[in-house]
């Protein structure tokens, strides 16, 4: 697609769309736009080869789940393009960045604004844990640490089919405390899986706290090249140096770059919130109201009209 | 006396799988005891070796599945359902992935005591929308289980029997046809898998003693057909027996009982298998015995049913064997 921004144009309006989101609904997956607002821009505007949408820009409503009976039943996929030997494929492993995955969409041209009204109500397909269904998902990840797996099977299928299309799976730290990533990063490596790379948001925040105070988890870096990983560690904030780790050679193996990143870079203000950053719920009316003046200063926006 | 066959899943995958090339064997480091070690052998190309890793197994082949290969998963049917349940609920089941998952070593056909006993797989997978349920009682079945299961469009779990097997019959596994190996007035009973063997056993004795039994063979467990089941159920005396390699609840018990409930048919039902127990390690006959899944424990329910002893005793029973079928079995190991 013809690139109409530049992607620091983009990660400044995911920041935006997703703290405008956030302020109207009294509470959102707001940090997650802070952490990875860089590396989603980066994957749609740059870094991806995804045809042109093939689903309506205003998202359609829920029609059903997978069953024998639901012939018509069509994934988010298509908002990433067709289907086709020489396209990437994306899989977004954390399925609760949906927010921000969705504001992407919304910024690289592939869905209508309105389809952010839709997110979290009833009967739309826009929800809240990214679904099959939902804009721009083609798999289940509710669940963590499946994303890699899967990438993995359709990698070494679209290989042996001769497809150039590479497989990028967009990923969380907080991931790598389960198991089935490592058992997922081994088989990649065992099996000569090249044409799969990820990029995973290193914010070191997960739903309970700061990871560290949940289960430390050692250096990353060091246990995926143990398991067979070629790692570029970067500020995920650095485009340049994005693009450069996206460029380093991994022949027969996966590559993982893991992006280091802050849970407020750009909203300093919600450094107060530290560490409880999973999900931003207001607690008053007044907090809301400063969150909303000093954040919307921080992003070069006026405030926020929202209702009570 | 009935023919053995030995090893018939071996040659059955590696005949089909060679016809169809978007077929892919992945094993979980069981290759040998799933016979696929001369299939890895003589076609490394089209096998995965996936290690002791289930989880990513299971979403590995969901992704294989995605780029529109039938990757069919060899390891014991424990496996493949309780480490990596979600795995098999997020990236297989519900995406209607055509993911074969062959199940070796079905309910107490294993002396690995409980962590290698598969007594609860029909019940899990059975409630799992977009899952097919088929189950092997004999060589000819197994024979037939691989070209059955990749006519599945979706996923699909298979009891899977190896080693030595009797071949019970001549006819070839259809997908969601059972089989009416009696057609009895007294006593309706319903089998799948290894207990089909035992009621045929108990048959012989049953006949001799003046009981008209009508017997069913299921090897499509799900989707499941009540109508014909009760047709069969309504046309019996005394009621309906149930023998299960697999625990009362959730399985063909279960079922039955579901459709006579649903059905408001007022008919005795007795179910046989593990009743809410786990099993441990043990040989296949001893299993049976000490857990009444066998002929001896089928006749004994039928005097029940009827209100009428039979004299049937395990010499009785010992002489309509129909076969010295486990005499020529291997040894159970791993």
């Amino acid at each position: 697609m013809q690139n109409e921004k530049t992607t620091e144009e983009v990660a400044l309006g995911i920041r935006r769309r997703v703290f405008e989101h956030t302020m109207r609904n009294n509470g959102g997956y707001l940090s997650q736009a802070c952490s990875a607002a860089e590396q989603l821009a980066f994957l749609y505007n740059e870094a991806l080869n995804l045809g042109q949408p093939v689903l309506p820009m205003i998202p359609e409503p829920f029609r059903g789940v997978p069953s024998a009976d639901n012939p018509h039943y069509v994934t988010g996929a298509g908002y990433n393009g067709p289907f086709e030997p020489h396209f990437d494929r994306l899989f977004i492993a954390p399925a609760h960045y949906a927010l921000v995955a969705y504001a992407t969409l919304i910024e690289t041209g592939r869905m209508a604004p309105e389809g952010l009204e839709m997110f979290n109500k009833d009967g739309s397909s826009v929800e809240m844990i990214g679904a099959e269904h939902s804009p721009g998902m083609e798999v289940h990840n509710g669940t963590l640490g499946i994303g890699l797996s899967t990438g993995a099977g359709l990698a070494w299928g679209r290989k042996r089919r001769g497809e150039t299309g590479e497989v990028c799976v967009f990923m969380s730290d907080g991931e790598v405390q389960e198991g089935q990533t490592w058992e997922a990063v081994q088989a990649a490596a065992f099996h000569g899986i090249d044409n799969l790379w990820a990029i995973m948001d290193v914010n070191a925040q997960q739903c309970d706290g700061a990871m560290d105070s949940v289960m430390e988890v050692g250096d990353i870096a060091t246990k995926l090249r143990d398991f067979g990983a070629v790692v570029c560690e970067i500020d995920g904030h650095d485009l340049p140096a994005m693009r450069q780790a996206k460029a380093e050679p991994h022949e027969g193996r996966p590559l993982v770059i893991l992006a280091h990143t802050s849970p407020t870079q750009g909203m300093g203000f919600l450094r107060q919130r530290f560490p409880r950053l999973h999900y931003v719920r207001f607690k008053t009316e007044e907090e809301r109201a400063a969150m909303n003046r000093e954040i919307a200063a921080e992003l070069g926006i006026d405030p926020i009209a929202y209702s009570h | 006396m009935v023919e053995m066959v030995n090893r018939p899943y071996a040659r059955a995958f590696e005949d089909y799988a060679l016809r169809h090339p978007d077929v892919l064997c992945l094993s979980a480091d069981l290759t040998s005891s799933c016979e696929i070690d001369g299939f890895r052998d003589r076609h490394p190309e089209q096998f995965l070796s996936m290690g002791m890793a289930e989880q990513n197994m299971l979403s590995f082949a969901g992704g294989l599945g995605l780029a529109g290969f039938r990757p069919f998963l060899h390891t014991f049917g424990v496996f493949l359902y309780r480490r990596p349940y979600d795995q098999l609920m997020a990236s297989v089941a519900y995406p209607r992935r055509k993911v074969r998952l062959m199940g070796f070593l079905p309910g107490i056909t294993t002396p690995g005591g409980m962590t290698h006993q598969a007594i609860e797989d029909v019940a899990v997978m059975r409630t799992i929308p977009n899952m097919t349920v088929l189950e092997t009682g004999d060589a000819t079945e197994v024979e037939g289980i691989v070209e059955a299961a990749d006519s599945i469009d979706g996923p699909v779990y298979c009891r899977v029997l190896r080693g030595a097997i009797p071949r019970l019959f001549d006819t070839p596994f259809r997908v969601g046809q059972m089989r009416v190996l009696s057609e009895g007035g007294d006593v309706l009973v319903v089998t799948a898998g290894i207990t089909t063997e035992e009621a045929i056993r108990a048959r012989g004795a049953l006949d001799a003693a003046g009981v008209s039994v009508r017997h069913l063979h299921l090897g499509t467990l799900k989707p499941f057909d009540a109508a014909q089941i009760l047709d069969h159920a309504a046309s019996v005396r005394h009621g309906v027996v149930t023998l299960e390699n697999h625990l009362v609840a959730g399985g063909i018990g279960t079922m039955v009982a579901e459709a006579m409930a649903e059905a408001g048919m007022a008919k005795r039902l007795i179910r046989l298998g593990l009743q809410d127990t786990y099993a441990h390690g043990g040989s296949r006959p001893y299993l049976m015995r000490h857990y009444g899944l066998d002929a001896l424990a089928l006749v004994r329910a039928i005097e029940r049913l009827t209100g009428q002893e039979t004299g049937i005793d395990e010499a009785a029973l010992g002489e309509v064997r129909v076969e010295d079928v486990h005499s020529a079995v291997k040894a159970e190991a791993l």
